[in-house]
């Protein structure tokens, strides 16, 4: 409980800044919007062929869209030395990096629940009727990657060329959660049943989140302390 | 002292993989159904072997430094990943050349080859990350994490891969009961391997060298800039 | 008892020993100044002491207790070259942000309170991005004090403080000096530190010169340290 009230000041503090200027959010959201744009000078929008890879593209939007919050995540702290105030404070690395998670998360899901339906506009998909089901793939895969993005954007923040090695280190270790999710996206955005042989791809996406909140969490203070 | 043994090192596997060109290209006949491409493959399979031993080689290195905080581990963490990374190339590379040749195609999304593809970019971000980071502390700690992230996250890569898609051709050394490799084929095969694993310790211990040397002129560095 | 126990530090960025074998010993209620020239390792052991960095060899002790004990972090109040608030959030909210991390049982109130103690109570609403560099100066301290901490960790608290910060600092410092808290800062200027230091520690390049009690000559003339300790 200890654990979560700190974190959670963190994650309170994040979102309210956030709110104040809306930059992320709203650099994010453009952003997203180019892409989809993009998309459709790419293949035929009208075509059959664009729900065989409508999961791809709404992940696609997703990640690209998240690396510019993920990016500001810990960058923000670095205006006045915010971020050794938070360290040398009685929260533990692990509870200061679970409540910047939590933030991210939350910005992340908003910005994708803002992009689906324009996503189902523009490709002219049908409302999904799995669409709690869309949810829950979209919850998960955010997760994913979120912790790792979040992890990252600790390891990068004092780096030269930062924005650009976040998006280099984490898209390649994002490959399983986008896999999944982006397989279970298409078949649910198709109105198609979920298979049997495609369960694998739920226990994949909690697998991946389980097995990277411990490893990040375990890690997190070797990263920020030393 | 450490320079007889990279001298003594280096004589050896250059000998050894003389003697190995001379055996595959005048003793060894062409394989029934690849023709002569087929060689290509003994320096495709130790080099991918290899490569892939040595990141997990390089993971345990950059745990011990976490665990030790002992910069020389750091230098041979780092010595190990980069030269696991030369040789994933000529892994992806010499495969590259051989789907050329046997398929008609330079390059094709399978299951094996992505995932290689895949670690072999993880480790691309991880020199890149070396690059950097200045000061050689930091450094080492980021770097080390960098490369646990990495290695656990290959093996779910490499499961979900192998779920998504399947077309590589089946393990070679596997089904040579059947038959996939003649006897007279596979001597030279594990001969390769042993020159390419010379090969490997020797560039990693040069690359040591310059790494502790680098270390030293970046104190010196700091030295006089406190002056 | 002492209240910060420094033995056998060692710190290295890379092979360059940033710190050689520091050992320091400072007692409740007292105030040392760490001075030094740029670069010759002040900033590195504050760091160390507020649990932001690992030392390679040595320990310390705070209070009895490791320094990036959970515990400890609660009983010091770090102020460093940045002045740790956030730009986006107001007075109000950045002091009961830290109040929340130090788990304080009342953040609103504690809060407040910091906010009048630091003549911050006019602006407690507005956004940090609009205060003059004074407001800042003082906000920041009053984030350092809130938690009533045992150990005050300061780097070069003086540079760059309008006349109102420094005094409010210098009275802060006063009465905590006085209420037996203990005090380690750096800083170039000596004089200000000075009055207020009981003891002196020179560090030159990573290496500590000097450790001793403030006399009065050094504070009649500060360049004094500097001439007999300052080079190798």
């Amino acid at each position: 409980m200890n654990f979560l009230r700190q974190s959670l000041a963190i994650a309170g503090k994040d979102l309210r800044s956030e709110l104040r200027s809306k930059e992320t959010v709203n650099a994010s959201l453009s952003f997203a919007l180019v892409i989809l744009l993009l998309f459709s000078f790419a293949f035929d929008p009208g075509s059959e062929q664009v729900h065989e890879i409508a999961g791809g593209l709404l992940w696609l939007v997703f990640a690209f869209a998240g690396t510019l919050i993920l990016n500001r995540s810990f960058a923000r702290e670095l205006v006045n030395d915010c971020l050794d105030a938070l360290i040398s404070s009685p929260a533990s690395g692990a509870q200061l990096f679970f409540g910047k998670c939590l933030a991210n998360y939350v910005l992340l899901v908003v910005v994708e629940s803002a992009c689906l339906p324009v996503f189902v506009i523009f490709y002219n998909s049908h409302w999904p009727r799995q669409w709690l089901l869309l949810f829950l793939v979209m919850l998960l895969g955010t997760w994913g990657i979120t912790v790792i993005g979040t992890l990252f954007s600790a390891m990068t923040v004092n780096l030269r060329l930062r924005e650009l090695m976040l998006p280099t280190l984490i898209y390649p270790m994002l490959i399983p959660a986008l896999m999944g999710a982006i397989r279970l996206s298409t078949l649910i955005l198709a109105g198609e049943p979920i298979g049997a042989d495609d369960q694998i791809w739920f226990r994949l996406l909690v697998a991946f989140d389980i097995i990277f909140t411990i490893l990040t969490l375990a890690l997190v203070e070797i990263v920020l302390v030393g | 002292m450490r320079l007889k043994i990279i001298l003594t090192l280096s004589v050896v596997c250059g000998l050894i993989l003389a003697w190995n060109l001379h055996t595959m290209f005048m003793k060894v006949p062409d394989e029934a159904n690849q023709g002569a491409i087929f060689r290509i493959f003994y320096f495709h399979f130790p080099a991918a072997i290899t490569s892939f031993a040595g990141f997990y080689l390089g993971m345990f290195a950059g745990v011990g430094y976490l665990i030790t905080k002992n910069l020389k581990l750091d230098s041979i963490a780092a010595s190990i990943n980069e030269v696991s990374l030369a040789f994933a190339t000529i892994a992806l590379v010499t495969g590259s050349i051989w789907g050329r040749v046997i398929w008609g195609i330079w390059w094709t999304w399978d299951a094996r080859i992505t995932s290689y593809f895949v670690c072999w970019l993880l480790y691309v971000g991880y020199l890149m990350m070396r690059r950097a980071i200045d000061d050689p502390t930091t450094r080492a700690r980021l770097c080390a994490v960098l490369s646990i992230f990495a290695a656990i996250d290959i093996v779910i890569v490499w499961k979900s891969i192998e779920w998504w898609r399947t077309q590589h051709p089946g393990p070679v050394l596997e089904i040579r009961g059947g038959g996939g490799m003649a006897a007279g084929m596979e001597a030279p095969l594990w001969w390769n391997f042993l020159a390419m694993l010379l090969l490997f310790t020797v560039l990693i211990l040069i690359r040591m060298r310059q790494e502790s040397m680098r270390r030293e002129i970046d104190s010196l560095r700091r030295y006089a800039h406190a002056f | 008892m002492t209240a910060v126990a420094i033995q056998g530090v060692w710190k290295f960025y890379g092979d360059y020993p940033a710190l050689k074998d520091i050992s320091l010993s400072v007692n409740p209620g007292s105030c040392l100044a760490l001075i030094g020239r740029n670069g010759a390792g002040k900033t590195t052991l504050l760091r160390i002491l507020a649990g932001l960095s690992k030392t390679a060899k040595g320990s310390i002790t705070i209070l009895g207790q490791d320094a990036r004990d959970e515990n400890t972090r609660r009983r010091i109040g770090v102020l460093g070259h940045g002045i740790g608030v956030y730009e986006e959030l107001s007075a109000f909210e950045n002091l009961r942000l830290f109040a929340k991390l130090y788990g304080i049982a009342d953040p609103q109130k504690i809060a407040s309170e910091w906010l009048e103690r630091t003549g911050l109570e006019r602006v407690r609403d507005g956004l940090v991005r609009e205060f003059s560099r004074g407001m800042r100066q003082r906000l920041a301290v009053a984030r350092t004090f809130l938690h009533n901490p045992s150990v005050l960790l300061l780097d070069e608290p003086f540079t760059a403080l309008d006349d109102r910060a420094i005094a409010v600092l210098q009275d802060l410092l006063k009465t905590a000096l006085a209420e037996g808290r203990t005090i380690i800062m750096s800083t170039h200027q000596l004089r200000e530190a000075l009055e207020l230091a009981t003891g002196v520690a020179l560090i030159n390049r990573g290496k500590l010169a000097f450790t001793g009690p403030r006399t009065r000559e050094m504070l009649e003339d500060p360049a004094w340290l500097y001439r007999n300790y300052g080079e190798a």
